[in-house]
């Protein structure tokens, strides 16, 4: 679907992609990432909007530098920030992104009906787009970027300011595109749960590198254990005590720790740190490593 | 009922090969303005000179007595020198908010992540302005020629003078690009057509300023003119009709300069114009 060899994008001389090597397979991918980790840059480069120092991009199996408006034709792209044509009503705005993508006129007119009953603005196409509200605006940001029916979609942040439902309806809407109408969705979110709710595959960037790919399932599954425990006692000395024998700790609900053993290592190992400790488990229960864990330890092992 | 439920269809249909999106935004632009009463207004203004320059080619042509206001190359050099002031209205109407009103509302971003180039993307905002600059200047100047051989029933001015055509579609066509790119240029710069206009309007007029406060420095010279934007375009359209240039400035140097100002705003729509703001 599209795939980063060695790229590296700078803006000036702050490198905001590092020699990054990633491939995007069919399906929904998601693009994972702190605040400033370079996942728009990502997108962009895909894009084409910045070019590459070094390194190669190909979309659709097109080369992004040489094939740029081939790509651009067979994708869709939703901004993270507020984009639309000024002036205009829904249905003439997303008509019009139609036509830029070459659908004649009365096919761009009749899908943007048709797209903008699906995402859920069919009552208010008439209106105005600059008196629309955020969560309208994520929506019609969709709807001009599927108007055309793209192989690929690039979402960068969808649910950005979205309230509950709304977040809700937008995430059905990907995992529908995704799952039953077989348009590949790449999605940039700093919101673990977004990703994980729509995904099957990840990609985690932090400070312009890729720290960890693959699907998330197996990403998950890792050789670390996860467990949840509670300890009566002197928590900080068996947190110490964590820290030495190399166990990942997060605190969770009040006095619940969430911990990730990795190789071998279960139960019996926390039971003789905490007797070793002077501490006494009052809970201990195995639970199962979330995207959020994946993520903190990629994130924290780079 | 979950909003999916209303239902996506792929597209099987046909689509046009990249390459002809300046078309589409030509189009909408100009769908845009014509559907703007004031603006409507504004071109009716601009043809009244036009009226009243057919009626003063009929009487020439029929009337004796009114053989002064006989029509001459000059006239013709003398009709776009007072369509100015509608060069300028509508140049700022049209032309100042086409992309700083993209830039507001982020268009650029959508424009570009569709098949289409930054080139194409200015050269539909370009053709906008300059369709409606053609109408106020190009159009009205050959149709009077048309008016002149109509009311003499006679094509021996058209004959006497053939440079003519040439002449109205080529200073027509530099006047229109001049007055469309700047115009660009600047509203690639800002956010707010206001400004961009108050921008606009502030570089003709400094520009002129500067020139005729030169002017009295020197004694009344006129070979700095090339320092003013419009007295530049005013001495390569003398040359151009074959008429006095108006200016001490070599007519060259006026065309370098009028060329600077074309590149220059070349030069700043390939800055400004991109899909992502570089801020680093």
């Amino acid at each position: 679907m599209a795939r980063l060899d060695a790229v590296t994008v700078s803006y000036g001389r702050r490198q905001a992609l590092q020699a990054v090597d990633a491939r995007f397979l069919p399906g929904a991918v998601g693009l994972l990432g702190p605040n400033g980790a370079g996942k728009s840059t990502l997108l962009k480069a895909l894009l084409g909007f910045v070019r590459p120092d070094r390194g190669r991009l190909r979309v659709l199996d097109m080369d992004v530098v040489e094939q740029p408006l081939e790509i651009r034709a067979r994708i869709g792209y939703m901004p993270e920030s507020d984009a639309h044509i000024p002036g205009v009503n829904a249905v003439t705005f997303v008509a019009y992104c139609g036509r830029l993508s070459g659908l004649p006129p009365a096919d761009a007119m009749q899908r943007a009906h048709a797209v903008l009953q699906y995402v859920g603005l069919g009552e208010a196409r008439y209106r105005a787009v600059d008196t629309y509200s955020t969560g309208m605006k994520q929506r019609i940001k969709l709807a001009q970027a599927l108007v055309h029916d793209p192989d690929l979609l690039f979402l960068d942040e969808p649910t950005n300011g979205m309230d509950p439902r709304g977040r809700e309806e937008m995430l059905a809407l990907v995992r529908d595109l995704a799952g039953r109408k077989g348009v590949n969705v790449i999605l940039s979110s700093h919101v673990l749960p977004d990703v994980e709710e729509t995904c099957d595959r990840v990609i985690v960037l932090h400070q312009g590198r890729v720290v960890a790919q693959g699907p998330i399932a197996e990403l998950k599954g890792s050789s670390r254990h996860a467990f949840e425990i509670r300890v009566k006692g002197d928590v900080e000395r068996f947190l110490a005590g964590l820290r030495d024998a190399g166990v990942e700790c997060h605190a969770t609900d009040e006095d619940v720790m969430r911990v990730l053993i990795a190789g071998d290592r279960g139960a019996r190992d926390l039971f003789a740190l905490a007797a070793r400790c002077g501490v006494q488990v009052r809970h201990l229960q195995p639970s199962v490593q979330t995207l959020e864990d994946v993520f903190a330890q990629a994130v924290g092992e780079s | 009922m979950p909003i999916h439920d209303h239902g996506y269809a792929r597209y099987a249909g046909v689509r046009t090969q990249p390459g002809r999106a300046w078309a589409v935004i030509a189009g909408a632009g100009i769908g845009r303005m014509l559907s703007a009463r004031p603006f409507l207004l504004v071109l009716l203004f601009a043809w009244l000179q036009f009226f009243v320059r057919a009626v003063m080619f009929y009487l020439a042509a029929n009337v004796p007595q009114a053989d002064v206001i006989a029509p001459s190359p000059a006239t013709f050099r003398d009709f776009f020198d007072d369509q100015g002031f509608f060069v300028f209205v509508v140049a700022v109407y049209a032309g100042a908010g086409s992309i700083a009103n993209d830039r507001r509302a982020n268009a650029l971003q959508i424009y570009l992540s569709k098949p289409l180039t930054r080139v194409e993307y200015i050269g539909g905002k370009l053709a906008v302005v300059m369709a409606f600059l053609a109408l106020v200047t190009w159009a009205p100047a050959l149709l009077l020629l048309v008016m002149q051989t109509m009311f003499t029933g006679s094509l021996s001015f058209v004959r006497e003078h053939a440079f003519l055509v040439p002449a109205i579609t080529l200073f027509a066509f530099l006047q229109v690009l001049v007055a469309s790119i700047t115009m660009l240029a600047l509203s690639s710069l800002s956010t707010s057509a206001r400004y961009v206009g108050m921008l606009y309007a502030g570089a003709v007029i400094f520009s002129e300023a500067v020139f005729q406060t030169l002017r009295g420095v020197t004694g009344g010279g006129t070979g700095l003119s090339w320092v003013s934007f419009s007295a530049s375009l005013a001495q390569v359209g003398d040359v151009i009709f074959r008429v006095e240039p108006r200016y001490d400035t070599p007519w060259g140097v006026s065309l370098l300069a009028v060329a600077l100002v074309i590149a220059l705003s070349a030069w700043v729509l390939a800055r400004r114009v991109r899909g992502v703001e570089i801020v680093a």
